[in-house]
C-alpha cells in the first residue's frame, strides 16, 4: 500500500478552523499526530463554511454528471444544519483525499455512502452553534432550538453569523444525534437543481468550455480500427493548416494542436498516417459466431454460483425451457464528448474537467508523469453526462500526456463526437444462454446461465437466485481488441432484460401468470433460501404487487392493450415495471406507457428522484429498442448520430412512477430503475404478438409501429 | 467578417470555411452553445437565426453576416429570464443539462410559429434535439407551460 493510500485509510477527524475574516469551517481532515483527543469515530467528508455574516456555504465533493448529487448531498448537510435552503451556496470541491472520501460518480452510491456522515457534519455543527448561543446567553443548551440559520431560546434569537466566531473556538461534540425523519424539512422535499440558474443563462462552463490564456485545443487522430497500430505519418501539410501550431506522436495517437477546434479538426485531416493490423480485425458477425460458439461448448472456468446439481436436476424434469439472448455494444455517447484540460510543469500537473473518478486519473497521470499525487490537482467540472464513460481515465492521460509533450503548454483535448463514439469504450457484447428446469409438479427446479462476453460477464446472485434449489450461472470472457466499460447500470443492463424475458417465457411455458411465478419464488427465497440472497423477499415482493396494482395487471384494458411485466433488484433498490402497449390494426405493436415501482429506501430530493427514474425508464427503452454499435473489419459502422439512433422526444412513453413509502436509508437511484425496462416492453411485445424478443435493438424485428 | 450576435455588432478575423459555433465558442466566448455532434443531428448548439433555430455547428458564420443571431446569453433582458428560460427552470428539465441551451432555442423558436402547440406538435418539432439523459417528459412540460 502506497504511503498516500495510507494517510487516507487513516481515520479522520473533524477540525475546526477559525478563518481570517471570522467563520466556521467543519472539515475532515486527516489526524494529526500532536491532537489525538480530537479523534472522532465517524468517517465525514463534506464541509461547512459559515461567515461573520450567515453566509452559509456546502461544499459538495461528488463529481455531478446529472445524476444531482451537487443537490442532495448538500441536502443532507443542510438539513441537520437548519439553515434556509434558498439561502445556501453550494460549492463543487475538487479532489481531495484528505478532506473527502469516495469522490467516484458510479454504482449508484454517492447518496447511499453519505447518508449519515454527511447528516452528522451538519448536526456537528448546528450542535456547536447552539452551544455557542447557550454560553452567550447563559442558558442550557438543551433549551435551545434552531431554525433557519438562527438560534431561539425564549423569544431572543441570534443569527448564526453572529455566532461563528465563539462556535469556532469549541471542542467538537461526538456523536450528534441527526433529526428524527418526522422533523425533516428538505429532506424528501421536491428540490430543484443548484446549477439551473447558471444552465438556462449559458452560463455555466462545462469542461469543453474551459479556456485559459495561451491555451491550445488539441485533436487526437487515432486508430481507424480496433486491433490497428500507427506505423508512420506524413505532417507536412497539416502543419501548414491555418491555426495549426504542433504536430506530435505519442503511443499509438498523433495529437494535432491549434488555436481552434475547428482549426485543428481541419489540420488533422491533412494528416497522412499510416496505420498496420495487429491481428485479423474482427467484425460483429464475428463476434457473435465466436461468442455462440463458445456457449455450445462445456463451461471450463468455475461456475460463479453453484446452488445444488443442477445435471441432475435437468435429467430428471418434466419440462425444459430455452432461451438465447444477444447484445450488441453500446455507445456511452454522453452529450457532451470526451475533452479535458491539463497543463503539466516541471514537477506538477493541472487537471480540469469532465472525470467520474478524479482519485484515479490522478493516481494515473502521476505514474504517467513520474511525479508525487500530491503534486497533481483534480478539479471536476459538472459533467454533460457520464454514463459510465468518465469512469475511465484514458482522456484525462491523453490530455497530460499531449500538455507535455507540447513543451508543458495548457491544453484542452477535445473529442469529435467520431472519435467519441468510434474510438473510444463500449458496453461490452453479450451473448447468454439460459435454460431452466420444470418438475412434474410444475415447480421450478433448475436454472442455468451461461454467459459469454466480450468484455463481459454475468450478474451470478441476481433474482431468482436463492429461491430455485439448482442454480448455476457460468461465464466466459472472449478476448478482443475492442476496449470495454461499465455502461449506466453494469452488467444488471442486460441481466435484467435477459433473465426477466427468460422469466415470462418461464411462467409461460408453466401455465402460469408471470406476477404469481415471481412472487411464489419471492416466498420460497424467505421461507427457505437457497445460498447467498442479496435481496430482501419481502421488499421485492412489495413493489412487484404495487406494480401490478398500479398497472392494471391482470385487469383488461381492453382487446388491443397488452402488458408486461419486469423487475430486477440492482444497487440495493427494488424496482418493477409494467410496460404498456398497443396493438394496431396492422398487428404491429406501439408502447403507450411505462408503469414504475421503485424502493429506494428514502427519498432524498423528489424532483430528483423522479427525474432519474423518468430518465433511466426512457433510456433503457432507447437503447433496447434502437442503438448499437456494429464492427466492420474493427471499424465501428456508427460514430455519429445520424447512424446511431438515440431516442427523441417523440418516440417515448408516457410514464407514472410510484415510490414504495421507507424508512430506511437511501439506495442507489442513478440507475436501477433503467435494467427492466427493455424487458418489460419485450415481455408486452410478446403478450401481443407471441414473439420473444432475444436480441437488441429491437427495431430490427420489424414488430413495432 | 461582421455579425450580429444578441443585438452586438462583432467584426472577426476567421477563414471563411469557419462554423458559427466556433465563432461563438471560440471568438466570441459564447460558450453557451454546445458542440454534440458537429453534423446537425443533435440540436445542442442551436441558436436562433432571424427567429429559425439553427444548428450553429453546419453553419458558416460567412452565410449569416446580415443576420440576427440570438443565442442562450441573449435572452436575459434587464435581469429578468425569457418565458422559456423561467419555465424550464419551474419544471426542474435538466439532468446533465449539456442539451438546455439548444432546447430552450429550438422551443422558443416553435412557440414563435406556434404559441399554443399540443403535446403532439411539441415532440414532432423538438425531434432534432437529443436528451440524452431523457428528461424528455420535464422539457414537454417546460415547452407547455414556456
Amino acid at each position: 500500500m502506497s504511503e498516500l493510500e495510507n494517510k487516507l485509510n487513516r481515520r479522520n477527524f473533524l477540525r475546526i478552523t477559525a478563518l481570517t475574516g471570522g467563520g466556521l469551517i467543519l472539515g475532515f481532515n486527516s489526524l494529526s499526530a500532536s491532537s489525538p483527543e480530537q479523534e472522532q469515530s465517524f468517517d465525514l467528508n463534506a464541509f461547512i463554511k459559515i461567515d461573520a455574516k450567515g453566509k452559509v456555504t456546502i461544499m459538495s465533493p461528488n463529481p455531478e454528471i446529472g445524476q444531482g448529487v451537487k443537490t442532495s448531498l448538500p441536502i443532507l448537510i443542510a438539513e441537520e444544519l437548519d439553515v434556509d435552503w434558498k439561502n445556501v451556496q453550494i460549492q463543487q470541491a475538487g479532489l481531495d483525499t484528505v478532506k473527502y472520501k469516495r469522490q467516484i460518480a458510479g454504482g449508484s452510491g454517492s447518496v447511499r455512502a453519505s447518508w449519515d456522515s454527511f447528516r452528522q457534519v451538519g448536526a456537528t455543527a448546528r450542535q456547536m452553534l447552539i452551544s455557542a448561543a447557550a454560553a452567550t446567553w447563559a442558558v442550557p443548551a438543551a433549551e435551545c432550538t434552531t431554525e433557519n440559520g438562527m438560534v431561539l431560546h425564549s423569544g431572543k434569537k441570534i443569527s448564526y453569523g453572529e455566532l461563528v466566531e465563539k462556535a469556532s473556538k469549541l471542542e467538537v461534540p461526538k456523536d450528534v444525534k441527526v433529526k428524527p425523519k418526522e422533523t425533516f424539512k428538505l429532506i424528501g422535499q421536491r428540490i430543484k437543481n443548484v446549477d439551473n440558474h447558471a444552465i438556462v443563462t449559458g452560463q455555466y462552463k462545462y469542461g469543453i468550455d474551459t479556456k485559459r490564456e495561451g491555451m491550445l485545443y488539441a485533436t487526437i487522430i487515432r486508430p481507424p480500427a480496433f486491433g490497428m497500430t500507427l506505423t508512420s505519418f506524413d505532417d507536412t501539410e497539416a502543419k501548414k493548416a491555418p491555426g495549426v501550431k504542433q504536430v506530435l506522436r505519442f503511443e499509438n495517437k498523433i495529437a494535432v494542436l491549434g488555436r481552434t477546434t475547428w482549426e485543428v479538426m481541419q489540420g488533422a485531416k491533412k494528416v497522412k498516417a499510416q496505420w498496420k493490423e495487429e491481428g485479423p480485425l474482427e467484425s460483429t458477425a464475428d463476434y457473435i459466431k465466436n461468442l455462440h460458439a463458445l456457449l455450445a461448448t462445456s463451461p471450463v472456468d468455475k461456475p460463479r454460483r453453484k446452488d445444488g446439481d443442477i445435471t441432475a436436476a435437468f435429467s430428471g424434469a418434466a419440462k425444459v425451457v430455452e432461451v438465447n439472448f444477444d447484445a450488441p455494444f453500446l455507445a456511452h455517447n454522453t452529450m457532451e464528448p470526451m475533452n479535458f484540460f491539463a497543463h503539466v510543469k516541471a514537477d506538477s500537473a493541472e487537471l480540469y474537467g469532465p472525470i467520474q473518478t478524479p482519485e484515479r486519473a490522478r493516481s494515473r497521470v502521476a505514474e504517467i508523469l513520474n511525479i508525487p499525487q500530491d503534486k497533481v490537482s483534480v478539479m471536476m467540472t459538472r459533467m454533460g453526462g457520464g454514463f459510465g464513460r468518465r469512469l475511465m481515465t484514458d482522456f484525462v492521460e491523453e490530455a497530460a500526456m499531449v500538455s507535455k509533450l507540447a513543451g508543458n503548454l495548457p491544453v484542452n483535448v477535445i473529442w469529435s463526437r467520431e472519435h467519441d463514439m468510434g474510438g473510444g469504450y463500449y458496453r461490452p457484447m453479450y451473448s447468454y444462454k439460459y435454460r431452466a428446469a420444470v418438475d412434474k409438479d410444475n415447480k421450478l427446479i433448475a436454472w442455468h446461465h451461461y454467459s459469454a462476453g466480450v468484455g463481459g460477464s454475468a450478474s451470478p446472485d441476481s433474482f431468482p437466485a436463492g429461491a430455485v434449489p439448482n442454480l448455476q450461472v457460468d461465464t466466459h470472457v472472449y478476448k478482443s481488441p475492442v476496449t470495454t466499460a461499465p455502461w449506466r447500470g453494469p452488467t444488471h443492463n442486460f441481466i435484467a432484460f435477459s433473465e426477466q424475458s427468460f422469466m415470462d417465457q418461464i411462467a409461460h411455458d408453466m401455465g402460469k401468470d408471470p406476477v404469481t411465478l415471481r412472487l411464489e419464488l419471492l416466498e420460497l427465497a424467505k421461507s427457505s433460501p437457497v445460498g447467498k440472497v442479496n435481496y430482501e423477499p419481502d421488499r421485492f415482493a412489495a413493489v412487484i404487487k404495487k406494480a401490478a396494482e398500479i398497472g392494471g395487471w391482470g385487469k383488461s384494458k381492453g382487446a388491443n392493450i397488452f402488458l408486461g411485466f419486469a423487475a430486477h433488484f440492482s444497487f440495493e433498490s427494488y424496482v418493477a415495471q409494467v410496460a404498456e402497449v398497443e396493438k394496431l390494426a396492422d398487428g404491429k405493436v406501439k408502447l403507450k406507457k411505462v408503469y414504475c415501482v421503485v424502493d429506494c429506501g428514502t427519498v432524498v430530493n423528489q424532483s430528483g428522484a423522479e427525474t432519474q427514474v423518468e430518465g433511466s425508464i426512457i433510456d433503457g427503452i432507447g437503447h433496447a429498442m434502437f442503438a448499437e454499435i456494429t464492427l466492420t473489419k474493427g471499424k465501428p459502422d456508427q460514430t455519429n448520430f445520424s447512424t446511431y439512433r438515440m431516442i427523441r422526444l417523440n418516440e417515448i412513453p408516457e410514464i407514472e412512477i410510484h415510490f414504495s413509502k421507507s424508512n430506511v436509508a437511501p439506495t442507489g437511484l442513478g440507475e436501477p430503475a433503467l435494467p427492466p425496462a427493455g424487458a418489460a416492453l419485450a415481455n408486452a411485445v410478446y403478450a401481443a404478438t407471441g414473439v420473444r424478443l432475444t436480441s437488441q435493438p429491437f427495431i430490427k424485428s420489424d414488430l413495432f409501429a | 467578417m461582421k455579425i450580429n450576435v444578441n443585438s452586438t455588432d462583432y467584426t472577426l478575423d476567421v477563414p471563411d470555411n469557419t462554423t458559427l459555433l466556433d465563432a461563438l465558442r471560440v471568438h466570441l466566448n459564447l460558450t453557451g452553445s454546445k458542440y454534440g455532434c458537429g453534423e446537425g443531428a443533435c440540436g445542442a448548439c442551436k441558436v436562433l437565426i432571424d427567429g429559425h433555430a439553427v444548428p450553429s455547428c453546419i453553419t458558416l458564420v460567412a452565410s449569416v453576416q446580415n443576420k440576427a443571431i440570438l443565442t442562450i446569453e441573449g435572452l436575459e433582458k434587464d435581469g429578468k429570464l425569457h418565458p422559456m428560460q423561467q419555465a424550464f427552470l419551474d419544471a426542474d428539465a435538466f439532468q446533465c443539462a449539456y442539451c438546455s441551451s439548444g432546447m430552450i432555442m429550438a422551443a422558443i423558436a416553435l412557440k414563435a410559429r406556434n404559441p399554443k402547440p399540443s403535446r403532439q406538435e411539441i415532440v414532432e418539432a423538438m425531434q432534432g434535439n437529443i436528451c440524452r439523459c431523457c428528461v424528455y417528459p420535464r422539457i414537454i412540460n417546460a415547452i407547455t407551460h414556456g
